[in-house]
């Protein structure tokens, strides 16, 4: 198939970036997106051109590197699928896509459609964690967890840190990110005792970062490749209001 | 070797990272200011309702219950104490709640400094929300304030006799004065789709609901929204048509 | 003996480990190894290079134990290692099944799995470790699979006859890698350890034969700067990428191992790979990578191909007795269950007699219409369903109306850099934790055991045996201008330069795609003498023409992707010849290395222990590598053939 493409292009952090157009010819309906781009890009170095940076790594739905806001979609059209599964079939010939990196103030452009997600890093650095030193642990079983808190606490561990959530969030948001990890640990035994600092910890390292409020709309959950739910923002308002509470 | 009691190195609570302000200050925290607030704007508003259906009990009826707001609690209370107490409440409330979406769109702003050039309608759960809210907001600050010259005050309306409500409130839908019929009707839409977002994403704030409590509590959220907008609705209608006179 | 290709050096040994029972040597060498004064930690400085599960593990440890601790990585997050995508589960000797299971027997298992080519104190060690790491992580609120009365699940897998496998969805990998991200991060907090993202190293500093240090490129700033310590730690994962297609991540690569190599370390068993037989085959030329489908799908799914050649009719329309379910006919016993190795291999053989199905005639039916019939749509979807959202998202077909096309593809390299007990590859102060060592697995891995070895290597063994070596440190402190620093750095600088003022036309990747298919052609599935000595002419061939014609666009202080690849390739192309040279050099099949010329009359591999029952460890020689060769000796598990008829 035969596709116009306008994607932004960006040389670094500190100069303006704009949207570019580019015809591609041939596209395999069978090419996933990333592959798509590979093809452009090899043409772009054949021609002498830069071609365009974007993340990836795994190419398997599970890293969380690689982004892409296609046609104003986080991931692009196909939900639950990230933009390294969305394959080229769900596009027809002709189409004019739209190729933009996430947007964010606290995730700025590196280049092109590359951005910079430590932010999210800085989040877990906060208080995302079980202090729990190698060797320290007693056995597995010595704690039992109800199947119905250990399987909710997998689903929002799932969560893969990619961003769509923010990009999606029409006020820059990480609640969904962090509201994954605060609901993970929360369902755990094991995070009881951190419980309330993690919480406080973290939403004061979201706040710095320069993310939004949450207005729930719930665009971060149509956005997330994962389905993870605003169950888990709902979870993090909680624990965030009773450990306000106490330490007021 | 050292006899220094060594201790594991791991990250106090205390060297976390800290809300420069404190939590109160925080998205979360300022969100939950919104949603108290709101709350007790919803509360108003119910009554609010409420009370204009005195309307059509006529003249004496109605007059009497705007009177009987300002003697509440006489001899206990002074007069208009109670009135006063509940108008400084909603002031706070509202200005909290002004104030703290203020400052929650303005870090949202600063949160999303470039726009993207493709835009897709929204699809989450509470889509209609990214829209209305803060469009709606306007809107409704922009009615209470012609609410207020109009029904309060009387500044726009042509009864100054702060003890007539019942015509104040006839004078100012007659049928010739159709555009201000119009301007209400407009505002209360854009208060019913405040309503039917702010009341769940309040609860959501506060207590945060798992998915069935969430989708009850967006049906309730629904349904007051529309008994608001209908039974604030009714009394204009009901002038502008000429079924109360 | 094909010496034309290499010289034989000197035997090595490991002398690490200690003798007397197998079941003491662990504890032994803890209690024989120095330890360092927790006030003396503060002083040293350790580089850990990777961010998966055997880097962050240890990193985070490390951090604990009051080291100063440098990790870098190569991607935007040390949660983005490639551990991440690990999805069956992870053995541990817990026997909470109380089906049999023990110490000894993980450590038999993988022993035999690993076709006799591992060596026992290591593989008993991990086996002992297996049981802490659970521990570990269930404490770390690591989200396992939970039965209703709140105890941890297992499942048996890949073929093993006791339930040792702890689980968590198809994601285990991600939870563990998440649960030692976390634990490192926590670290990063507490001022412990420098994290250092979107940072390449490419390069080793040596210096007075111990190896300090190493030299890294900004990915974002392209500068160039050095990092000394006491010690340095790689994990930096499996070389799989050097067939281009695989299922590895894209950014998966060798250049760290490498560098190292061409310093003086060894490179152990390098043609040791693992083909995964259940994968999604290519569709095209633009393919960039192949994904994995979980093993459990052959539980239930049937495999089959056509039995007439180029029978290009659709899969529904051939009759029953038109199709061949080769592997039933072939091992009546395991039937479509046989182990990775010999399922690939049956799969590679249909297709070669032109019987395969798909694109290219590269691919063969898992087909599920009999398991529907048996238990129920509803049923293979509870079970399956996921694995079949994904499948049809990447082919576009519906695997419960049409079978499902497979074909084998890369998964794993067992070889590495040579390491000894103490996970310490022969340069002083250089160890090498995870898939990038080639300690425990031997010719062939068993499922659930890449997540036990990371973790067991980066939580456990690495804290404990690195202590012994720094005990002799703080080392002196090497200036900017020293002269190892200095010519380290010059490297660098020189492979960028070339690379960016070379006048070519051909792209990066359109070599690497080449030495792909060389790769898998010759030194895949299935290697012949004749093969391997053909590919060592073509990667030498394509090599040159990489240096003649490879064109790099863009600068070096900026990001740039193609850049970063160039110098990957460039390894690849060295480390895809040494891994042919060392497939020609052992001419027994054993494991994941199948040698045409060795096998028996029914085509099953062959080993032959009487002449390579040894580690092949190769050193760098600018004319031809060095065989050293290490022994292998069985005291506890005797060699047997394997079979599955």
């Amino acid at each position: 198939m035969k596709l116009s493409l306008r994607i932004w292009r960006q040389p670094d952090a500190d100069t303006p970036g704009k949207m570019v157009s580019y015809e591609i010819d041939d596209v395999s309906e069978d090419a996933s997106f990333l592959e798509m781009l590979d093809v452009l890009n090899e043409r772009l170095i054949a021609e002498g051109e830069d071609p365009v940076a974007f993340d990836h790594d795994c190419r398997e739905g599970i890293c969380g590197a690689c982004s892409l806001m296609i046609d104003g979609q986080a991931h692009g059209p196909q939900a639950a699928t990230t933009t390294c599964q969305l394959h080229m079939r769900k596009f027809k010939d002709g189409d004019q896509i739209d190729v933009e990196p996430w947007r964010a103030g606290a995730f700025p452009v590196i280049k092109d459609l590359v951005v910079d997600r430590t932010a999210f890093d800085r989040i877990i650095q906060a208080g995302g964690y079980i202090s729990a030193p190698t060797g320290t642990a007693p056995d597995a079983h010595a704690v039992p967890v109800p199947k119905q808190d250990a399987d909710a606490a997998f689903s929002a561990a799932a969560c893969i840190g990619c961003g769509a959530c923010v990009a999606a969030c029409p006020n820059g948001s990480g609640m969904l990110f962090m509201g994954a990890k605060v609901a993970h640990l929360g369902l755990m035994p094991q995070g009881q005792p951190e419980r309330h600092t993690r919480v406080l910890g973290m939403v004061a390292a979201h706040d710095e970062a320069g993310f939004g409020g949450c207005t729930n709309t719930g665009e971060c959950a149509a956005a997330c490749p994962k389905e993870i739910g605003l169950d888990v923002i709902g979870r993090l308002n909680r624990d965030f209001r009773k450990a306000a509470a106490r330490a007021a | 070797m050292s006899t220094d009691l060594q201790t594991r190195t791991a990250a106090q609570p205390g060297e976390r990272a800290r809300a420069p302000q404190g939590p109160w200050r925080s998205n979360i925290g300022l969100k939950i200011i919104m949603a108290v607030s709101g709350i007790l704007l919803v509360l108003f508003i119910i009554a609010h309702m409420a009370g204009n259906l005195h309307v059509f009990e006529g003249r004496e009826e109605m007059n009497a219950y705007a009177a009987g707001l300002r003697s509440f609690g006489e001899p206990l209370l002074p007069h208009e104490s109670f009135l006063w107490i509940m108008r400084i409440g909603l002031i706070a409330a509202a200005l909290a709640h002004i104030w703290s979406a203020v400052v929650l769109t303005r870090r949202a702003m600063v949160a999303r400094p470039v726009r993207y050039a493709s835009r897709k309608p929204a699809r989450g759960e509470s889509r209609h929300a990214v829209a209305t809210m803060r469009w709606g907001a306007i809107v409704i600050v922009l009615f209470v304030v012609w609410h207020l010259l109009d029904l309060t005050w009387r500044t726009v309306n042509p009864v100054k006799d702060i003890h007539d409500a019942y015509g104040a409130v006839l004078a100012t839908f007659s049928p010739e004065r159709w555009p201000v019929t119009v301007f209400y009707l407009l505002a209360l839409v854009a208060l019913g789709f405040h309503l039917r977002h702010g009341i769940w994403s309040a609860v959501q704030t506060i207590s945060g609901p798992n998915t069935k409590w969430r989708g009850r509590t967006q049906a309730i959220s629904l349904a007051v929204a529309v008994v608001v907008v209908a039974g604030f609705a009714i009394v204009p209608l009901a002038v502008t048509f000429e079924l109360v006179s | 003996m094909s010496t034309d290709f290499y010289r034989e050096g000197e035997p090595i040994a490991d002398t690490k480990a200690p003798a007397g029972p197998i079941s003491e040597r662990w504890e032994k060498r803890r209690f024989s190894g120095r330890l360092v004064n927790p006030a003396n930690r503060r002083k040293l400085r350790v580089i850990v290079v990777g961010t998966g599960l055997a880097g962050a593990s240890a990193a985070a440890t490390l951090g604990e134990l009051g080291y100063r601790v440098a990790n870098y990585c190569f991607q935007d997050s040390a949660r983005r290692a490639h551990s991440i995508a690990a999805q069956g589960g992870i053995n541990a000797a817990k026997n909470y099944r109380n089906d049999g299971d023990s110490v000894h027997r993980l450590f038999y298992d993988t022993v035999k799995g690993g076709d006799f080519r591992s060596r026992e104190s290591n593989v008993h060690r991990l086996a002992e470790v297996s049981t802490e790491i659970i521990d570990q992580c269930v404490a770390q609120g690591v989200p396992f699979a939970r039965e209703y009365g709140g105890l941890l699940d297992n499942r048996s897998f890949g073929g093993a006859q006791v339930s040792r496998t702890f689980y968590a969805r198809g994601q285990t990998g991600q939870q563990l890698l998440l649960g030692a991200y976390q634990a490192l991060q926590r670290q990063v907090a507490a001022g412990t350890v420098d994290l250092h993202t979107r940072h390449e190293m490419l390069e080793l500093v040596i210096a007075d034969g111990k190896a300090r240090g190493i030299v890294v490129r900004d990915l974002v700033t392209g500068e160039i700067s050095t990092e000394i310590a006491d010690a340095v730690v790689l994990a930096t994962g499996g070389y799989g990428n050097v067939f281009f297609l695989s299922t590895n991540a894209k950014g998966c690569n060798v250049t760290a191992s490498w560098r190292a190599h061409r310093k003086g370390a060894y490179f152990a068993n390098p043609c040791y790979t693992q083909i995964h037989p259940t994968c999604i085959p290519q569709s095209g030329e633009h393919q960039s990578k192949l994904t994995l489908m979980s093993e459990s799908l052959r539980n239930d799914g049937r495999v089959w191909v056509p039995k007439r050649r180029g029978d290009d009719r659709a899969p529904g329309d051939i009759p029953e007795a038109e199709r061949d379910y080769y592997l039933e006919r072939r091992y009546p016993a395991f039937g479509n269950l046989v182990p990775r190795d010999i399922a690939s291999r049956a799969a590679k053989m249909v297709c070669d007699e032109g019987r395969g199905v798909g694109p290219g005639g590269l691919g063969v039916y898992l087909d599920f219409a009999d398991a529907i019939k048996r238990l129920g749509k509803k049923a293979v979807e509870a079970k399956y369903g996921n694995l079949f959202d994904m499948y049809e998202r990447i082919t576009g077909e519906n695997p419960y109306e049409r079978p499902m096309r497979i074909y084998p593809a890369v998964h794993y390299t067992m070889g590495g850099l040579w390491v000894d007990y103490d996970l310490s590859s022969n340069i002083p102060g250089l160890f090498v934790t995870g898939e990038a060592n080639f300690s425990d697995h031997g010719a062939n891995r068993l499922g659930a055991s890449a997540l036990m070895q990371g973790l067991s290597d980066g939580y456990f063994v690495l804290p404990n045996t690195i202590s012994d070596y720094l005990a002799d440190g703080p080392f002196e402190p090497l200036g900017e201008d020293h002269e190892a620093v200095v010519a380290a750095r010059k490297e660098v600088d020189d492979r960028i330069a070339f690379f960016l003022n070379n006048d070519g036309d051909r792209t990066v990747d359109s070599f690497h795609r080449e030495l792909g298919k060389i790769m898998w052609e010759y030194c895949g599935m299935e290697r012949t003498d004749e093969g391997l000595r053909k590919a060592i002419g073509l990667i030498r061939g394509l090599k040159d023409e990489f240096y003649r014609r490879v064109k790099v666009t863009g600068k070096a202080e900026e990001l740039n992707q193609q850049l970063e690849k160039a110098g990957r390739v460039a390894d690849f192309f060295e480390l895809g010849e040494l891994m042919c040279i060392d497939a020609l050099h052992r001419t027994e099949s054993c494991g994941g290395h199948f040698r045409a010329e060795s096998q028996t009359e029914d085509g099953e591999a062959k080993r032959d222990d009487e002449h390579f029952s040894y580690v092949a460890a190769w050193e760098y020689g600018e004319d031809a590598p060095v065989l050293h060769k290490e022994a292998l000796e069985f005291e506890y598990v005797k060699p047997t053939q394997r079979s599955y008829k």
